[in-house]
């Protein structure tokens, strides 16, 4: 650990990024341009990330980090032993002995506590981006609160589907006024966007920071006669039975047998531990117990 | 140059101000919480709170505003040898400390454009005492109310009517630090 400075990052980068993320608290859902450094992985594995929390941790947290809400993936175990080695901070998978969580694509199934910090890693942060290709014209559109092209976007959705179909990364407005991308997350997540925890969003190659602050209205967009949906996969999970957290399809075999998996590894784990069996759990283990 | 303005930085830079920040944090995105910072002992006026807010989050390219009593020689030679930062008039700094009266008028900063809202000053305020009584905060952060000892009213309302732009403060007292973003409605408590 001697041979990094703490975190990774030298001083006067931090100090760039605290700047950011103290004005991203101030105007929730507002991206903050950074100037972003070149870490040491390729763009795509989460670098606005690692920098967010390189500039949050301090000795004392102990950091989770979750990709798609697994902790045993290869992002998240690199990530999680970058910092151990630069930070020489304490680990877990365990999302309540968290205090700093960086997270891909999901929102852990447990609530945050108010003195827990949710990371994002951000791909693309602006929410307007396939609808105006253009940075000029999305930063006018913000600045004059024009959003109806988004709207249009659902209502494309409603026209062609007949229901809305962006299934993730899908756009929330921020205490009434900006329009924000929480990053791919699965709608299922989006109610969770308001909560005790501070939340902070890195997009490394975009280089542009947002946050939100505990307690903030975030609302997801939608029209009165087609009102936003949280869905997920209409199945209990097959290991621990839970019928309340966001599920990833597993295909089993060539004939097609599917399994229905919690994403969120670690809530998973803990209703087993708990007792809490699953259909195919069950099943495997009669099959354990006939042989 | 006296030898005590090369004394009362951090002693361990990396580590204090990672604390540091996370009480910074902490207190712009809970108005009304009080947090405390330690780790620097700079010069008179300048309060430890104060000191520490300026060794974490300043540095050669943040200009910065030096009011009433804080623009003495103590503190441009603490900031010119512990931070860097250049010193300026309000109009051009990122960051501008003093009493409340000293940083009047507030019109003086920048408060960002409307394509940019981030390009606008942090104030930071010392004041004699801070505690949770007083004006009645609401907003983002806070879930129903929070109340803290604003050294006004007014301004404070006119600045959340300029959301998103707008100014944010920092309130210092010794080691104790509270914050006010410009989301957050103030009303007399």
């Amino acid at each position: 650990m001697s041979d990094y400075n703490f975190a990774y990052l030298d001083e006067q980068t931090k100090r760039m990024i605290r700047r950011a993320i103290l004005k991203g608290l101030a105007i929730p859902g507002y991206q903050v341009p950074f100037a972003s450094r070149e870490m040491p992985m390729p763009y795509g594995w989460g670098t606005g990330g690692v920098q967010v929390s390189a500039a949050t941790l301090t000795p004392d947290d102990t950091m989770k980090v979750i990709d798609q809400g697994a902790d045993d993936t290869t992002n998240a175990v690199s990530i999680r032993k970058f910092f151990e080695k630069t930070a020489g901070v304490a680990t877990t998978e365990a999302t309540a002995e968290a205090s700093v969580i960086q997270t891909r694509h999901r929102i852990p199934e447990e609530s945050l506590r108010e003195d827990q910090i949710l990371v994002y890693q951000v791909p693309i942060p602006e929410p307007l981006r396939f609808l105006e290709p253009s940075e000029v014209e999305t930063r006018k559109m913000h600045s004059l609160e024009e959003y109806g092209l988004m709207h249009v976007k659902l209502y494309e959705d409603i026209a062609r589907h007949g229901a809305i179909a962006t299934s993730y990364a899908y756009p929330v407005k921020v205490e009434g006024r900006y329009v924000m991308d929480p990053s791919p997350i699965p709608k299922f997540d989006n109610p969770k966007l308001e909560m005790a925890a501070i939340q902070l969003f890195g997009a490394g190659r975009e280089q542009r920071i947002y946050a939100v602050p505990p307690y903030t209205q975030v609302v997801s967009l939608d029209f009165e006669d087609f009102p936003f949906e949280a869905s997920k996969a209409d199945h209990p999970c097959d290991l621990c039975g839970a019928e309340d957290s966001y599920l990833d399809e597993v295909i089993m075999d060539d004939a097609g047998t599917r399994m229905f998996v919690c994403s969120d590894t670690d809530y998973c784990a803990s209703r087993r531990a708990a007792g809490h069996v699953g259909a195919q759990a069950a099943a495997a283990a009669q099959e354990e117990d006939a042989a | 140059m006296n030898a005590g303005v090369l004394k009362g930085g951090f002693a361990n830079a990396p580590v204090d101000s990672s604390h540091a920040f996370r009480g910074a944090m902490n207190a712009m995105a809970r108005p009304g919480t009080i947090e405390i910072l330690s780790g620097a002992v700079p010069p008179a006026p300048l309060s430890v709170a104060a000191g520490v807010l300026l060794l974490t989050l300043c540095d050669p390219e943040t200009p910065v505003a030096l009011c009433g009593a804080h623009d003495c020689a103590d503190v441009r030679e603490w900031i010119a040898f512990h931070i860097g930062a250049p010193v300026m008039e309000p109009g051009k700094a990122m960051f501008a400390v003093g009493s409340w009266e000293a940083l009047q008028p507030l019109e003086a900063y920048a408060i960002g454009t409307p394509e940019y809202p981030d390009r606008s000053a942090t104030l930071i305020v010392e004041m004699e005492a801070l505690s949770q009584e007083g004006a009645t905060l609401r907003g983002p952060g806070i879930k129903d109310t929070a109340s803290l000892s604003l050294p006004d009213l007014a301004p404070f309302q006119r600045n959340a009517t300029l959301f998103p732009l707008g100014l944010d403060f920092f309130f210092c007292a010794g080691e104790r630090l509270a914050a006010l973003p410009r989301t957050t409605r103030v009303e007399a408590g």
